[in-house]
């Protein structure tokens, strides 16, 4: 064989390696979401296989289920104040550590990650153990909130918020903000204008991302909640300690569904993938 | 338009001078460069007159204003950045009007003024498209459209052509002079690139360093550097060290003994430009300088041929012919006679670079 035929035949190769570690890698993502959604329109009410028939009665029981519906209202509540919360927070805190050189500004920067990295359990703990400190000390009535509980998932939400915009700060060309100066702009005429608009698939990312990590936070909640609050997560979490039937699978399908609604729309008006 | 005078500017950060005692005025209608490599001060002279830094010393006028302490948004200053810098989120037309509106101009009027500044840069039809659907060439003219349609009192430009190919580059540096000519821009514009700079100047202003190393036209720079620097960096020199030992007489560290026309004795540098130095047959006719050499090197570039000649152990020149002139040296080894009457050579007492 010449050699420009080796080189060709290696290239094959190579690119069919390519795409079988693409489409293995893509299965193993996707096979459990698959099978979720089968087995939430399986009759039976053991999960097994072969099904015996389809129906949507599990989807009913999920609607008729009154701890899974307050539990989704409360998510959501709770994810949309915390995102909100961390947007107005992080976005003039991205703007300042992108913007302005001081002392510590690397330390204070990896400090708001830092939520990210501690295992939420930890978190939990360490926010219900400052929460009882707190409510001994003061008399106001904080464990087991929903002003805790917010104030919990504003934590988490935060290093996406602050992480998110600061990349799209820091891609950003300086000189357009110079530009606006220049042509009469004042600072804050610039960042209206000018900064905002040229960062919003940043923000709107962070949005997302902020409030799908609210929305899907299990651990820390665990230890924020108060009686009769529960999280949709938490609801599904106690559901599963007494019995196992498709249920779950409906709960988890129709999560999976609002989640990736809110992505494609999302991305139908930003380019998420060109931020993230 | 108006008048911009920079008086005695020095910008300091920490220990380090990035402008050091800069002063230069431009004329009403004047297009003056700022030319000098990368990390000279060009640019922060620039952001000073923008008011992007503020100096540590020093004042800038602009007309009738003392504008030293004025935040850029009040300078009336229009501005052409080297990436453009262009509004990604909005159209050509809205990234033209941004400076209008600014400045509380009514509706009709802005439209007006769109239309007309587009013209002038030859877009009249792309107002409604966004940048990222423009060439890089277009977008500079918006660029340029956008800074000139506020009626700015000066025109700055930092290093508006670098991104442009090399083609275009050449077209687009006679439309900007042409337009500043008819509009009577008051101009200052950085670049690092000699042939720019010389093309579009009415002066130029060569620094290095931090500081201003000489002011003037093109003439005065090419003919009459007043540092082994501008002779260096504005058009090509070849540099011999030596000694003036008497007015009119140089020798060189090699050895040489060369008429010039210095007239202070003392350690110095003579610098030869290549196309002052002359191929000549072995009996001096009469020249100044006259001596014998080896071809080292010879580049061919079309139009004119470089031909690197020792002329002694330590010293070697470059000269520039026309293609066709250079027939005894066409080769490396060839032995040839180079001459230049004293007056082609510039010579810098005190040998500093």
């Amino acid at each position: 064989m010449s050699i420009q035929g080796r080189m060709a035949s290696l290239q094959m190769l190579g690119r069919v390696a390519l795409k079988g570690a693409a489409g293995i890698t893509l299965a193993y993502i996707l096979t459990p979401l698959v099978f979720v959604t089968w087995l939430a329109f399986f009759r039976q009410e053991i999960p097994s296989f072969p099904p015996e028939g389809y129906s949507l009665r599990w989807f009913q029981a999920v609607a008729g289920n009154d701890r899974f519906v307050s539990g989704f209202i409360l998510s959501l509540q709770v994810a949309l104040t915390a995102t909100g919360i961390g947007l107005c927070l992080g976005l003039p805190a991205a703007l300042c550590l992108s913007r302005v050189r001081f002392r510590g500004r690397e330390a204070l920067s990896n400090l708001l990650l830092f939520p990210l990295v501690v295992p939420g359990i930890v978190l939990g703990i360490a926010l219900y153990v400052a929460h009882v400190e707190v409510e001994l000390a003061t008399g106001l009535p904080i464990i087991g909130s929903l002003a805790g509980l917010i104030a919990g998932h504003v934590l988490i939400v935060i290093p996406w918020t602050v992480r998110l915009i600061m990349a799209s700060l820091d891609g950003l060309d300086r000189s357009i903000e110079e530009a606006a100066q220049s042509l009469g702009a004042n600072r804050l005429t610039t960042l209206r204008r000018v900064t905002l608009p040229a960062i919003r698939p940043g923000v709107v990312a962070a949005t997302l991302f902020g409030f799908v990590t609210s929305f899907g936070n299990l651990e820390m909640s665990l230890f924020l909640v108060g009686p009769g609050r529960t999280t949709l997560p938490i609801a599904i979490l106690q559901y599963l300690e007494w019995k196992i039937d498709p249920t779950i699978a409906a709960v988890s399908v129709l999560q999976i569904l609002l989640v990736a609604t809110v992505m494609l729309v999302t991305d139908r008006f930003v380019k998420i993938s060109r931020v993230v | 338009m108006a008048r911009l005078e920079i008086n005695r500017i020095t910008k300091r950060y920490g220990d380090v001078h990035a402008v050091r005692d800069v002063s230069l005025e431009v004329a009403d209608g004047e297009f003056v460069v700022l030319l000098g490599p990368s990390g000279c001060g060009k640019t922060t002279t620039l952001r000073v007159i923008a008011g992007f830094a503020e100096p540590t010393s020093g004042a800038v006028r602009l007309g009738q204003r003392d504008i030293t302490r004025l935040p850029p948004w009040k300078r009336n200053a229009g501005l052409v950045f080297q990436s453009y810098a262009l509004f990604p989120h909005l159209t050509v037309a809205e990234n033209v009007a941004f400076g209008l509106e600014m400045r509380k101009v009514p509706k009709s009027e802005v439209n007006e003024r769109v239309r007309e500044a587009l013209r002038l840069v030859q877009l009249g039809q792309l107002g409604e498209r966004l940048p990222r659907q423009l060439s890089g060439g277009q977008q500079q003219r918006v660029a340029l459209a956008r800074a000139l349609a506020f009626h700015p009192d000066v025109l700055l430009l930092d290093e508006p052509l670098s991104n442009l190919d090399a083609k275009l580059r050449q077209e687009v540096r006679v439309e900007i002079r042409e337009l500043q000519r008819k509009l009577g821009l008051t101009t200052v514009m950085v670049t690092h690139d000699q042939e720019e700079a010389l093309t579009m100047a009415d002066r130029l202003v060569v620094m290095n360093d931090g500081a201003v190393r000489q002011v003037g036209t093109q003439q005065d720079l090419y003919e009459r550097p007043t540092d082994r620097f501008v002779a260096g960096f504005v058009g090509r020199s070849t540099f011999i060290d030596g000694e003036v030992e008497e007015p009119g007489r140089f020798r060189s560290v090699g050895g040489l003994l060369l008429a010039c026309n210095a007239t202070a004795a003392g350690p110095a540098t003579l610098a030869l430009r290549p196309e002052r130095i002359m191929l000549r047959p072995a009996q001096n006719d009469g020249m100044d300088n006259h001596l014998a050499g080896v071809v080292e090197f010879v580049s061919y570039l079309g139009a004119t041929v470089d031909i690197h000649v020792r002329i002694s152990p330590k010293e070697r020149v470059v000269m520039q012919l026309p293609n066709g002139t250079h027939g005894s040296a066409s080769k490396v080894g060839d032995k040839v006679h180079v001459a230049w009457p004293a007056v082609n050579g510039i010579v810098f007492v005190g040998g500093t670079g």
